[in-house]
Order: C-alpha cells, then structure tokens, then sequence
C-alpha cells in the first residue's frame, strides 16, 4: 500500500507513455481521506454530536420544555424512592432527570456544548501560540530558540492534568485580570485558556524541530538572496509547509482537549456549577453511584463517542496526508 | 560521559529554579485578588487572613514572598489552614498507595503495550490488528475516572468480582492489598496501553523496511529471530523511554482521577479533595513536588540512557 502512488504512476507511464497531469498533494490526501470508510463515519459521529450539542437550546424549547437548570419539575423527576428517574425514553426526561429534577438529555446538549466550546477555542490557543512560537524559534535560533525552547521545557515539565489543576484552582477563586482582557471566575474562557496553555509545548516542539530543517532548504535560501525579510519567509515560506503537521496535531490536541476539560471538571477545576458541561455532569454522577447509574453512563459515554470520532477521524487523516507512515490500519 | 551528566546537572537545575518560579507565580502573582484571602481557606477569618499574610510575608516585596515559600515547603512547615494539618507530613503519609498504583500499573502497561504492539505489527491489516486497533482506540478516548466509575459500578457493586475501591496496606495484608489494587490497576493502564501499542506497532512496521532487517534476513535468521533480537530489541528504546516519562508523570500527580475514584487515599486523593474544598497550600505543594520529581526522575532516565547508548550523550 505504502508505495502504490508511484507503482500506479509506473504503470500508467508503461500505458500511455506519460503521466497525467499532477495532482496537488491535498487533493491526493483528501482523496485517500475519502477512500478510508471507517474514518470518514467517525467523522461523521463527531459532526453528528457538534451538531446536535449546538442545536441544545431548539431541544430545550421545542422538544422537552425545560430549561438546562430548570429545577421546577422535581416531583415528575423523583420516582417512588425519592431517586431521580431513568431514561423515559420520551420527550420528557428522554434520557432521565438528575437529583434536582434537571433534565439529563437537556443538560447533555448544553454541556456538551459547554465541553465543545472549550476543546475548540483551547486547540485554536494551543495551535496558534505553538504555530508561531515554534516557527520564531526553529527560525531564528540563537537566543530566541533559547528563551522559547526553554519555555516548553518548563510547561512540558509539569504532568499535564497537574498545571491544568494548579491554574485552575489558583485562577478559579479570584479570576484574572490581565490588564486588558479580565475573566470572571465563572467564564468558560478560563478552562479553555489553560487547557489552551497546557498542550503548547505538545505542538510547538515537534513544530520547532520541523522548522530548524525547513530553514536550511533551498526554497529559504532562494528567498532570502531576493531579500525578503524573516517575518516574510516564515509566513509565506515556511509555514504553507508545516500545514500538513499544523492539521494532523488539530484532531489529537482537540481529543485531548476535551478529555482534559473533563477531567479539570470532574476535580472542580474547570467549569464550575451549576453550568452543566460533561465533566461536571460525570462528577455530578459518580456521587450518585450506584443509585443513579444513568448520571455517569449518559454523559460519559457521549463524550467517550465525541472523543473516538475526533481520534479515528484524526487517525484517517494523518494516514491520508502521510501514506509512507505504516501505522495506518490495513490496506 | 562526565561532561553529558555535568552539562544534564546544570540545564536540570536551572529547569527546577524555572519551575519554582512558575509555580509562585500561577499561585501568588498571576490572580487579580489577595493571595493571604486564597490560602486561608474559604472558611477563614480576617484574623487568620490577617496572620496567613504575615507568615507568607505577602506585605513585603515580591522576591521576599518568593523566597519564604521556598522556604516553608522545603522546611516541611506548609500547613492547610483548611483543617489543620501539616501538608508534608500528609504526603508522606499517602505515599505508598500512590506509588503503589504506579509500580503495578506502570508494569501492566508496559507489558500489555508491548505485546498488544507487537501482535498488531505482525498481523498487520488482518482481523486481529483491526480487533487491537479498535480496543486501542477506545481506551485512548476513555476518561479514565469514567472508566474507573463504570467498572467500580458493574464489576465491583453488581457483580462482586472486586472490593469496592479503598486501599488495604501491603505490610497489613498483602492477598487484600493485591485484591484491591487489580482493578485500579487496570483502569489507570488501559490509556497507556493504547498509546504503547500504537507507538509501537508503526515503529515495528516502519522498521521492517530498513536494511539492518534485510541483512538479518539474508544472514537466514528465522523471522521469529528477526523480530526478537533485531527488531523488538531496537524499536523498544522509543517505549522505555515514553515509559520513564509517563511513570514520573504518574508518581508525579498523573493519577489524581484514579485514585480519587476508587477512594485509595493516595496523594492523588489528597490533591482531589483539597481542590475540592479550595485549600490551595496542599495544591502547591502538591504541584511543586509533582513537577520537581518528574524533572529529576527524567533527568536521571537520560542519564542512564546515555550511558547505555552513546549516540545519546554525543548528540544531545
């Protein structure tokens, strides 16, 4: 499998006496992506869930009549026993109802959009600060590379979940006050941000490394006798081609993300209550264990579906754009 | 050799002087409110904010406070204002529970990936690959206090098969002690297993093609032979030294979720509950110490990797 590009490329040449016209690399990649089934259905799983968590509050309105921390229907909530309720399987408490009479299917959306905005916007940090830093570094060398291979040092040092719980707790009682942005204690932008900073050095090191190689490549020299100046060069030059990296890190730092939030949550170092994300709901859950198994399992294996469609997918897509790698699964 | 180790003793303590900083900075200088009001506790009160801010010199210069806290974790006389206790003395004391985790599911792990790895490497593209491959994928997108939960619930509460959760001391009752660790075991190994085993199995196959294996081959080494001495042998270094990484990570405050899941008093469990009740001193201990010893424990893996492997020490 590994070489068939070119053994069809050699076959063809043996046919028609030359080779058809070229085809961009992305182009091939994204017919390779489409060719792998298994992949291209989790992605789908993934977009299905994005979409579904994103379309929460038409749920809420339209369907089950209640609001993510509406708390007024307690009585149909609590069964016989007192305990919360398990799925119904209708547009009532389709999925049950949580000790407060909270609807579990509601709160699933809501939070899941909770969780899926923080994976997102925590992966755009990671992406866009590793992006630039590791170029400047990879680039410049000398005492820039210095100061900010140091600074991956010092964030990768750290046990990821531990700077997570570290930033979280210390920036969770009082919020932040940067002098222009302020964050409120409560604001889902204070886990995304840490979550953001936790994973750099997981992107920026192997961004680096590319980077030291691309700078000695002839294209760079070419550039820089025509003068362009290092701002330049990195932006037109070399960053058209760490893309392919910049793409395969997306899907990984995006799982890893999302795992991370649920974890911070869980602990009480991420989204704080009663937003529902599914960390919190999880947590909220594993409380009420055994009583209440519908409150761990809902949100829990949502978020292990949302995880394994970004996983596979993001597997589909390394292999797509990097055919030589063997790691790929079958033929 | 001795120039790789006195130039690893310098980068590594300059990383632990960097650390330290860090560390002040995310817990005293970054928040916008009263670092004395944080510390205290939430239940505190103006006297004992008032006396938390002298013992921490927070009224004096910033370098001063910095200095003073080194001081007090290193002196051991960190206290949690929160209930009272001593925060180094506790550490110590939930020491075994977190090491144990660590020793058992850091062995699991490592022997699992490995032959998870090199059965999907050699059935490559057929049923058992495929079969590995899903179950790899699962637990690398398993939470593992989900995970944890869900087996607590179904094998433990409903079926009986194992204890539910606590931590039985090894020198009490080392059956009880084996018993109750199985299944924490297992939950904490089932991420790296994924990782390991795919790690693994793309370095077997990407290794296949090189000519040492050739050479091997047309020496007429069986393929079993090929496999074990040439190739196993060659693509594990990339394992064991993940493996160091990771079981620092874990010793070092990556098991937080685990053991706070299956409640087994461990310094993980100490962290959770302390972030629970927002009592920040054992946090920072907690994360000084965590990220100290991951540090030094790295520091000591590469100094044994390169005195086994030269390239290490003449490269790096």
């Amino acid at each position: 499998m590994a070489v068939q590009p070119i053994l069809a490329q050699e076959h063809l040449v043996a046919e028609l006496g030359e080779l058809p016209p070229g085809i961009g690399p992305y182009k091939l990649a994204w017919r390779r992506l489409r060719r792998n089934k298994v992949a291209l259905a989790f992605g789908g799983l993934f977009l299905l869930i994005v979409i579904l968590c994103f379309l929460a509050p038409v749920y809420s309105a339209d369907i089950a009549h209640i609001g993510p921390l509406d708390e007024t229907h307690i009585e149909a909530a609590l069964g016989p026993t007192g305990l919360p309720i398990g799925p119904t399987w209708t547009s009532h408490f389709l999925l049950g109802a949580d000790t407060n009479g909270r609807d579990v299917a509601v709160r699933l959306l809501y939070g899941g959009r909770t969780s899926l905005e923080i994976g997102f916007i925590a992966t755009l940090i990671t992406m866009l600060l590793a992006t630039i830093l590791g170029t400047i570094a990879g680039y410049m060398r000398g005492p820039t590379d210095g100061v900010i291979s140091r600074f991956f040092e010092l964030l990768w040092a750290y046990p990821a979940l531990l700077l997570g719980i570290a930033l979280g707790t210390s920036l969770q009682i009082g919020g932040i006050n940067l002098g222009f942005v302020t964050l409120t204690a409560g604001s889902i932008w204070v886990p995304a941000g840490i979550i953001g900073i936790v994973y750099i050095p997981y992107v920026g090191k192997p961004i680096r490394a590319q980077v030291v190689t691309l700078r000695e490549r002839e294209f760079v020299d070419a550039a820089r006798q025509q003068g362009l100046g290092s701002a330049r060069i990195m932006a037109t030059e070399i960053l058209p081609n760490l893309a392919s990296t910049i793409i395969v890190f997306i899907p990984l730092i995006l799982a890893n993300s999302i795992v991370l939030e649920a974890g911070l949550s869980y602990l009480g170092a991420g989204v704080q209550p009663p937003n529902p994300s599914w960390g919190t709901m999880i947590s909220d859950g594993i409380h009420l264990i055994p009583a209440a198994i519908h409150l761990t399992l809902v949100p829990g294996i949502m978020l292990v579906l949302c995880v394994l469609g970004v996983n596979v997918f993001g597997d589909g897509v390394r292999d797509a754009l990097d055919p030589r790698s063997k790691s790929r699964i079958g033929p | 050799m001795l120039r790789f180790v006195i130039r690893r003793t310098l980068s590594t303590t300059a990383l632990l002087f960097a650390i330290s900083v860090l560390t002040f900075l995310i817990f005293f200088a970054f928040p916008s409110s009263n670092p004395a009001l944080r510390l205290a506790g939430r239940t505190a009160t103006p006297a004992q904010i008032a006396s938390v801010e002298k013992e921490w010199g927070f009224n004096k210069p910033i370098y001063v406070q910095y200095v003073k806290m080194m001081g007090k974790i290193f002196d051991g006389s960190v206290t949690s204002y929160t209930q009272g206790l001593n925060v180094d003395h506790e550490i110590w004391s939930d020491l075994q529970p977190t090491v144990a985790l660590a020793v058992g599911a850091g062995i699991i792990w490592f022997l699992m990936g490995v032959l998870f790895g090199v059965l999907s490497a050699l059935r490559a593209g057929r049923l058992l690959d495929r079969f590995l491959t899903v179950i790899s994928m699962i637990g690398v997108s398993t939470p593992v206090f989900f995970l944890g939960a869900v087996l607590l619930f179904y094998l433990g509460f409903q079926l009986g098969l194992f204890p539910n959760g606590d931590y039985v001391p090894i020198q009490d009752n080392p059956i009880q002690w084996l018993y109750h660790m199985l299944l924490p075991w297992f939950t904490l190994s089932v991420l790296f297993i994924g990782v390991y085993s795919r790690v693994l199995r793309s370095t077997i196959l990407d290794m296949m093609s090189d000519d040492f294996v050739r050479t091997a081959r047309a020496k007429g080494l069986s393929e079993r032979q090929v496999l074990v001495r040439h190739v196993l042998r060659n693509s594990l270094i990339p394992i064991v030294s993940l493996w160091g990484l990771d079981f620092a990570s874990i010793i070092g405050g990556g098991a937080i979720l685990t053991e706070s899941v299956f409640n087994l008093q461990g310094v993980g469990q100490y962290a959770a509950t302390s972030i629970q009740n927002l009592d920040i001193p054992p946090v920072l201990v907690i994360t000084m110490f965590g990220a100290f010893f991951v540090v030094l424990f790295g520091a000591i893996v590469d100094v044994v990797h390169a005195s086994l492997d030269p390239r290490v020490r003449l490269t790096a």
